[in-house]
């Protein structure tokens, strides 16, 4: 579970500090640009969930498992993430990625309330396996851009595409 | 002391050694690859390797002869996202890293229209949301020029253009003042998505109620009712008769029928008699034995 998210919507970007092995998380101010005005509560809920979906991710790449994906992502990303997976295990490597930090930002939420899209600004270090060896470690800083949408009980993750860093 | 140090910087130098003396096979990634297209990675050194490619969006695996390029084809590389790179020969490990993006021509517009029904004249009563996906579903985060398009079954339709951000546009419309389906068309570079959307009359306007007597009885109804556009209310619409007297109080719902709801009601002299539909109130009227 990650930490909790604190004081968001405030006027100041907010950064709390990182436990150990947990990322620190810095929470922009939305920046809407008109559409669907975002209660605070609504937004802890987001950044909760896509926070939880990266420790999903991790292990499901991990452990080349692509039902871990279940709870966190569908659609395109679910795909996505599932080809991956399946490459992966053809292939014989497994990845591990550690998030360091994230920097978020909430920047649209559509009128009829189906969907949230967010940027994050994020690093990580990702590990590379080959049956098991490690082969390379890489610290990664990324960009990326995640629509999420209302299922039953929680947000899910249906576009995580990163993309260069401007 | 000066030994000291030397000492120091000396086995600083013989750990570094074996990794660099390791370090026989390079290769040049580009820094950016466009989804799908074909590319190719050129490689130092000699002997055989394997390159690894590897995201969350993506993973490839490739046993290479050192010194030569390897070649993708088209189509190989193509989920957008951040990719690392490790060429490895050996106990020697090359790293890069880079970014696919997507293809800049939109496939596939994901187009969100609500409500399916809305009262006619409503302002900003129907939006759309669209996010713009290339031929291999990635979201395209560079800006695009997207117009929507609300055309009713009369009057010049309503246009608007939007560039998307970050992949994603939307507008809000006023909806017609006619009832009718009206389509909700986004178009992008060539790719149309068409939704369409009941426009229905809104609330009545203007209710009112006569009442005629009919033996033991009275016959209530409404007259023609329409929405304040003109539209006739639908078949079906319920609308709500009370009758009061002497403290007592009966009610009837009765659905219109051909724009009007028609309803016997007991003849009660003194009897107060009112009409609404849904949250619109009619007039009231006072029964008084031959009026």
């Amino acid at each position: 579970m990650k930490k909790a998210i604190l004081a968001m919507g405030c006027a100041l970007a907010v950064a709390i500090p990182a436990l150990a092995d947990q990322p620190t998380v810095q929470v922009q101010p939305p920046d809407l640009h008109g559409s669907r005005p975002l209660e605070k509560l609504t937004e802890s809920a987001v950044i909760r969930d896509y926070l939880e979906s990266w420790e999903k991710l991790s292990a499901a790449l991990d452990q080349n498992h692509v039902d871990l994906l279940n709870s966190d992502f569908l659609g395109t990303a679910r795909e996505k993430l599932a080809a991956t997976i399946a490459t992966q295990a053809k292939i014989g490597i497994h990845t591990h990625y550690q998030d360091l930090s994230h920097n978020l930002q909430i920047v649209f939420y559509s009128p009829e309330g189906q969907s949230i899209q967010m940027v994050d600004a994020v690093e990580y270090d990702v590990q590379v396996f080959d049956h098991d060896k490690l082969m390379a470690t890489q610290h990664v800083k990324a960009r990326y851009v995640v629509v999420l949408t209302p299922a039953e009980v929680r947000w899910k993750i249906r576009v995580f595409q990163a993309e260069p860093q401007a | 002391m000066i030994a000291k140090k030397a000492g120091r910087l000396l086995g600083i130098a013989l750990a570094l050694a074996p990794l660099a003396g390791a370090q026989n096979s390079n290769m040049t990634v580009p820094a950016t690859i466009e989804a799908g297209s074909a590319f190719s990675i050129p490689t130092t050194g000699s002997g055989q390797g394997v390159l690894y490619i590897v995201g969350p969006a993506q993973a490839l695996r490739r046993d290479v002869q050192l010194g030569v390029a390897v070649q993708f084809a088209a189509g190989d590389l193509y989920n957008a996202g951040h990719y690392v790179a490790l060429l490895v020969e050996g106990s020697s490990t090359d790293t890069a890293q880079f970014d696919v993006t997507p293809k800049s021509q939109p496939d596939t517009l994901s187009f969100f229209a609500e409500p399916s029904r809305v009262p006619v004249g409503l302002h900003n009563g129907i939006s759309g949301t669209v996010y713009a996906f290339d031929t291999y579903h990635n979201l395209i985060t560079s800006p695009l020029s997207v117009s929507f398009q609300l055309a009713g079954i009369s009057g010049t339709p309503l246009a608007r253009t939007v560039t998307t951000r970050d992949g994603v546009a939307w507008t809000a419309i006023d909806s017609a003042s006619k009832q009718g389906s009206a389509k909700f068309i986004v178009q992008a570079n060539g790719i149309t998505t068409t939704r369409v959307i009941a426009e229905v009359p809104g609330d009545p306007c203007g209710l009112t109620i006569s009442a005629h007597p009919d033996g033991q009885n009275l016959t209530v109804e409404t007259a023609p009712i329409h929405d304040c556009s003109g539209n006739p209310i639908p078949d079906g619409t319920v609308v709500t008769f009370t009758e009061s007297y002497n403290g007592m109080q009966s009610t009837v719902d009765v659905p219109v029928k051909q724009d009007v709801a028609r309803v016997d009601m007991p003849a009660h002299p003194g009897a107060t008699i009112s009409v609404a539909s849904g949250v619109v109130a009619g007039n009231e009227i006072r029964w008084g034995g031959g009026r």
